[in-house]
This record gives structure tokens, sequence and C-alpha cells, in this order.
């Protein structure tokens, strides 16, 4: 009552000065020009695209280094904290100092770190480094070739499905017979397959190699060092964090599982992913939720070394050119709660299904 | 610069302290600053060229040089000045509410900032203009070579949209890098993120010299913007008002004239009678502004023309070697104008 009351005031002090103020309200300006550019935009937009487009080019960019950073946290966090409690002492040191690193020194230091020293480290647009001259890699970011697909293309992925499936049958059909008789026309059928298979793509699917044209190169994907560093700075901080989860996870299984596992005659790895992990999940779920939340607000540092995330582009540039803070920055804290909603609710959902089953 | 944010910061902030400094900003400056003995003069926290302070304290700059002019002409005093380091959304409170009597401060013109928050624009110190730095190896002699360029600016400023204006309405291509601060922004064009950096061009000679390597950059001559810099009082207070624009405008004629810190007493027995006006040998201007009317030669004596606080500053006697250009006078093929003294 009293929180809700000092909200109504809060909001109605506001509506006062900015009234006072004469500053422009509403979300009139959603459908504006927004007059800028952006630098990475995972749809089409140009400066004469409306706010509302910005908004969702930042959000797709947000989501974007979401993914990517999460993925790859957990990927480096369970390896490293599965690392830690390896019976070799170099690993399992080595892990530990990875995780007391990292996750000791702060996130935006960090993302500085591999930012600028990538950046200083990488050559110029015409000294790239390259693979077979269709991947190039310089201070502008990473150019690799862009796949383009047209006509029958589509044909290919479906011969080769259809050829696998005919094999299966035959396969069936024959397996009376000897084994050599059996293999053959399977063999051919797949052979048969994967041949016209890249016959067809051979013909419908064109390359498009970057190029250095005038400043920098054109044409391909294009991966800008600003992704490149913030996608690395927060998943292997976000991982020191997760391998100590990790880790807590699997010394939280009861001793006597490993134990009974291994007089079983289960090797080390199979105890591991067999025994120790499917019960280990449930204490490391609820925890690597939040890690997860973390890492997607923690993108929101990206404005610091100019990635165009939510924050940067509508929260920064947007805000700034149109001075309609309080709408703007509402905006934003709504998109961010949802975002953090609904991975909780993804993540609820997956923690459920691991509960134990009691029958 | 950051205008339409701080715009709106500062003018709310004035509309809700515009009726309390009223006495303040309405009464006489001239004799609150005498009675106090020094001026208060809002300056930048450091843009070497402008207002920056050297290890002792020491502030300089032509800015810092118009408030040293100012002190001059009130009390034969050059040193009679205290400044205040300002931030750019501290910088017209300070104003508004009387913490300083003028504001130098590498402040840009406009018509929103001289209508809507109660400011006084009294002259043009430095006409500016957003511009941009290349690596001479590039080749490029023009912003029109500047087809398909990486350009790094601050971003939250109007820089990001005078460039997308100038490259739209030009037909170029060019993909623009916005860093929170610039001194991020401008250690990536170093490391060679960027073709270009963008920023105010007298800001482009003041980043220049913290390269790395400040020969091996150029300042391209086009100007993509509008920034004339000036100093600015409160309104309500002309005579005031008019001591500040005369004091610019006294350096301004001395130069056009031929009157230094160097001749300016043999310059006192000179039969030019605009000459004469202008040191007070003629007319009594100075004691029209509540000043004695020698007020123009104290300046003159102890600060100099407008073209030597320029060579001191920002041209040729200073690190940043910025040419006159727009700065020139007018009898030179520049903008630098001043009405005549009489």
């Amino acid at each position: 009552m009293i929180v809700a009351s000092v909200v109504v005031l809060l909001v109605a002090t506001a509506q006062e000065n900015i009234a006072k103020q004469r500053i422009a309200t509403g979300f009139g300006f959603f459908d504006d020009e927004a007059n800028f550019a952006i630098i990475q935009t995972l749809i089409p937009y140009s400066e004469t695209s409306s706010y509302a487009r910005a908004l969702l080019v930042g959000l797709l960019n947000t989501l974007l280094v979401a993914a990517l950073g999460i993925a790859l946290a957990s990927v480096i966090g369970f390896t490293v904290g599965i690392a830690r409690l390896s019976p070799n002492w170099l690993v399992a040191r080595l892990a530990a100092i990875y995780v007391e690193t990292l996750r000791n020194v702060p996130l935006l230091l960090q993302l500085f770190f591999w930012y600028f020293a990538v950046l200083r480290a990488l050559p110029r647009p015409a000294a790239s480094l390259s693979i077979g001259d269709a991947v190039f890699l310089n201070n502008r970011g990473l150019f690799v070739p862009a796949l383009s697909f047209d006509g029958m293309a589509w044909l290919a992925p479906i011969v080769l499905v259809m050829m696998v499936l005919a094999s299966r049958v035959v396969s069936t059909r024959t397996r009376a017979g000897t084994r050599w008789l059996d293999r053959w026309p399977r063999a051919g059928l797949i052979a048969f397959g994967v041949v016209s298979a890249a016959g067809i793509l051979a013909f419908t699917v064109r390359a498009e190699v970057p190029a250095l044209t005038g400043f920098s190169f054109q044409g391909g994907v294009r991966v800008i060092p600003e992704l490149m560093a913030l996608v690395i700075g927060l998943s292997t901080y976000t991982a020191a964090f997760i391998a100590e989860i990790v880790r807590a996870g699997i010394q939280g299984v009861a001793k006597g599982q490993h134990e009974a596992a291994q007089s079983l005659g289960l090797s080390r790895w199979q105890t591991l992913r067999l025994v120790v992990m499917p019960q280990a999940l449930r204490i490391i779920v609820p925890p690597l939720t939040s890690q997860y939340l973390n890492l997607t607000k923690n993108s929101s540092l990206g404005t610091a070394i100019a990635y165009p995330d939510l924050v940067h582009v509508f929260a920064g540039t947007a805000l700034n050119q149109t001075g309609q803070a309080v709408e703007i920055l509402t905006v934003t804290m709504v998109i961010y709660l949802t975002l953090s909603l609904l991975t909780a609710a993804a993540m609820n959902w997956y923690n459920s299904r691991l509960r134990l089953q009691e029958r | 610069m950051q205008r339409s944010l701080l715009l709106s910061l500062a003018g709310g902030l004035l509309a809700a302290g515009i009726a309390a400094p009223a006495t303040a900003a309405g009464g006489d400056t001239l004799a609150a600053v005498k009675a106090r003995g020094y001026v208060k003069c809002g300056v930048s926290e450091g843009l070497p060229g402008f207002s920056s302070p050297d290890e002792q304290g020491n502030w300089s700059g032509i800015d810092v040089d118009v408030c040293h002019a100012l002190a001059a002409a009130i009390f034969d005093d050059p040193n009679a000045v205290r400044f205040s380091p300002l931030n750019a959304k501290e910088r017209f409170t300070s104003l508004q509410s009387g913490e300083v009597d003028l504001l130098s401060r590498n402040t840009t013109i406009t018509i929103q900032r001289d209508v809507a928050l109660g400011l006084e624009f009294t002259g043009v110190t430095y006409y500016d203009g957003q511009g941009f730095m290349v690596r001479k190896a590039a080749g490029v002699t023009s912003a029109m070579g500047l087809d398909g360029a990486a350009i790094c600016t601050q971003s939250g400023t109007t820089t990001e949209l005078n460039v997308a204006d100038y490259f739209r309405a030009n037909g170029l291509t060019y993909t623009i890098v916005a860093y929170e601060k610039e001194a991020q922004a401008v250690s990536a064009y170093d490391d060679g993120r960027c073709d270009a950096y963008t920023t105010d061009q007298s800001g482009l000679y003041a980043q220049r010299n913290k390269l790395r390597n400040f020969d091996e950059h150029i300042i391209l001559p086009e100007l993509i913007s509008k920034e004339p810099l000036g100093p600015a009082v409160r309104q309500g207070d002309d005579n005031w008002e008019d001591i500040v624009r005369w004091t610019l405008y006294a350096m301004v004629n001395a130069e056009e004239l031929g009157v230094s810190s160097q001749n300016v007493a043999e310059m006192r027995r000179s039969e030019s009678p605009e000459i004469r006006r202008l040191l007070g040998e003629e007319g009594s201007f100075g004691e029209a502004m509540g000043l004695s009317n020698a007020w123009a030669l104290q300046i003159l004596r102890h600060v100099g023309n407008y073209g030597e606080i320029f060579d001191r500053n920002l041209g040729e006697g200073s690190p940043l070697k910025i040419e006159r250009g727009k700065n020139a006078l007018w009898t030179k093929g520049g903008l630098q104008y001043a009405p005549p003294i009489r």
C-alpha cells in the first residue's frame, strides 16, 4: 500500500515536472526517423528508419550477444568446473587459476582488455591474416564468405535424405543375405546421394568472398571486433562462476554414488556422465539460471566498447536525440525484465524436468 | 556538443531555479565584481587551447584569456580572476545561478541556448565546426574521399547526427563506431579501428597531440557543421553584457588596427583617430560602461590583441598549430569582424 502510493506520488511529480520543463512526452517519437547509423544490424536498417526499428536492431544485437555468450560460457564453464576436480594436479591448478583470475577482475576492465588488446594486436585491413584468401581477420573484424543459395539448392538435402532412407530400406530387405551383399547396395545408395547432393550444391550455391576495396573489405559476412570482444569477455567471465557452480554440484553428489559406480566397473568418465552429472544438474541448474541472467544483463556493458546493443542504441543515442528519458528508460527496463523472466521461465522448466521423479 | 539532453537537463534545473537567483541575475554585475575585487569565470575542465590548467593550477587558453582581458579592463590587473571548471551539464546552471559572472567555455551559440536558457552570447571567440582526422597514409585529402570509411566518434552527441546527415547528403557509405567516452574513441582510432575520427575541429587538433604518432595524421579541410564558440552572460544586465562584448571587440579591432601588447605604448601617440579612440585618448566610452577610458589600453597591455591570444593558445605559438582559417580577420578572408569603436 505504502509502496503503491509512493510510486503514484513519484509518477505524478515526474509528470508535473516534465510538463513544467516543456519536455515532449508520449511514445509518438517511435515513428520518427532515427537519423543515425548503427554499425551492426541483423535486420535491414538505415538512417531513415524509425526509432522503433532502431529499438528492434538494438534488441536483436543484445539477444545475439546473450545467446552466443550463454552457449560459450556453458561450454567453458562445464569444462573448467570438471577440470578443477581432475586428479591431474596441473589440470586442476590451471582450472583454479582460471577461475580465481577471471572472477576477481571487474568485467568492464576485462572487456576493455579484450577489446583494446585484441584491436592493438590485429593487423590493418591491407595486411589481414587470411585463410585461403577467403576468410580474413583484421582490426575491422572477421570477414567470412557469405553463402547465397538460389534456384534448386533445396533439392540437395532432399536427395541426400531420400538416399539415406532408401539405404535403410535396402538393408532391412537384404538382412537375410550375406554381409557383403548387405553392405554394397547400402554404401552405393549413400554414395550416390552424397555425390548428387554435392553436384546440386556446386551449381546452386555461390560464395561471396570478401574483397579488399577502398578502406576495408566489402562483401561476405563481417563479425565486428566489438562483438568478438564482448562475447569473449562475457563468456570467459561468466564461465568462471559457472565452473564453481559445476564443481559445487559435482561435489554435492553423495560420495557413495561415486564409489558404487566405480565398484560396478564404470570408468571415471562413465561415472561422471551416467551417475554423477544427472544428479549434479539438479544442484547446478538453479544457480546456473542466475548466471545466464547476469550474462544477459551484463551485455549492456558492451556500450562501453561501442557494441550497438539495446542500451547503446536506444537508451544512449536515441535518448540523447529525443530527450525523452522517462519513456525510453522505462521501455528499456521492461525489455530487460521480460528477457530475464523468459530466461528464468525456460530454466525453471528445464529444472522441473530434471527433478527426481517420485513414483 | 551534447546539446539536446544537456539542454533538457539544464532547462529543467533553470525552470526550477530561475525564481531564486533573480536578484543576483538582475542585479548590477559590475558593481558586485568591483566590490568583490575579482571576476568569477566559468571555464572547461580542461580542453587544450581553450581552457586547461597546468601542473601549478594556472589556467591558459583562449577562453581563459577572455577572462583575463575582462579583468584587465575592469581592474587593470589580468589576474583578478577566479576560474571555475565546469562540466557540460553544470555550465548553464552555474551562470544562471550567479556562481560565475561569465561563461567562457567553448560553448556553441545556438538559438535554443540564447532564447530558452536566459543567456546572452556576446560574440564569437572561435569559429569551429565538426571535422575529420585521418591518417596521412590513407591518401585522403577531402571528406568526399571517405566513402566506405569506418568513423570513430563519441556516442550521444550531435556529431553522430552530423556525420549521418553529411554522408547521406553526399551519397557516401560509411560505418560509425560510437564510443561512450571521447578518450576511448580516440584510442580506438589510434589503434586502427577506424579510418577517421570526428569531433569539433578544434578538438581534433587537441586530440591529435595525444596520439602516438602525431605527424601521421591530418585534419581534413571540410567542416560539416557550424559551431561558433563564444562567451555567455546572464540575460538582464545590459551593461555587463556590453562590457564582455566590447572586451572581445576591442581585441579584434586592435588586431585590425595593428595595435598589440608590444607596441601599445607607442600607439598611444598615434595620429590615427581610430587608434586614439580605441586606446581612450579620445572619447569616453570606458566611462559610459562604468570603466576607465583606458579599458582597452589595459586589455592590450596585459593580454594582447585577438591575433596574439589566438597565436599563443591555438596557433603557431602553441602546440596545437591551428591555422587561422575562418578565424582570420575579415580583411584577410576570415570571419572575425568587430563593429568599430566610435
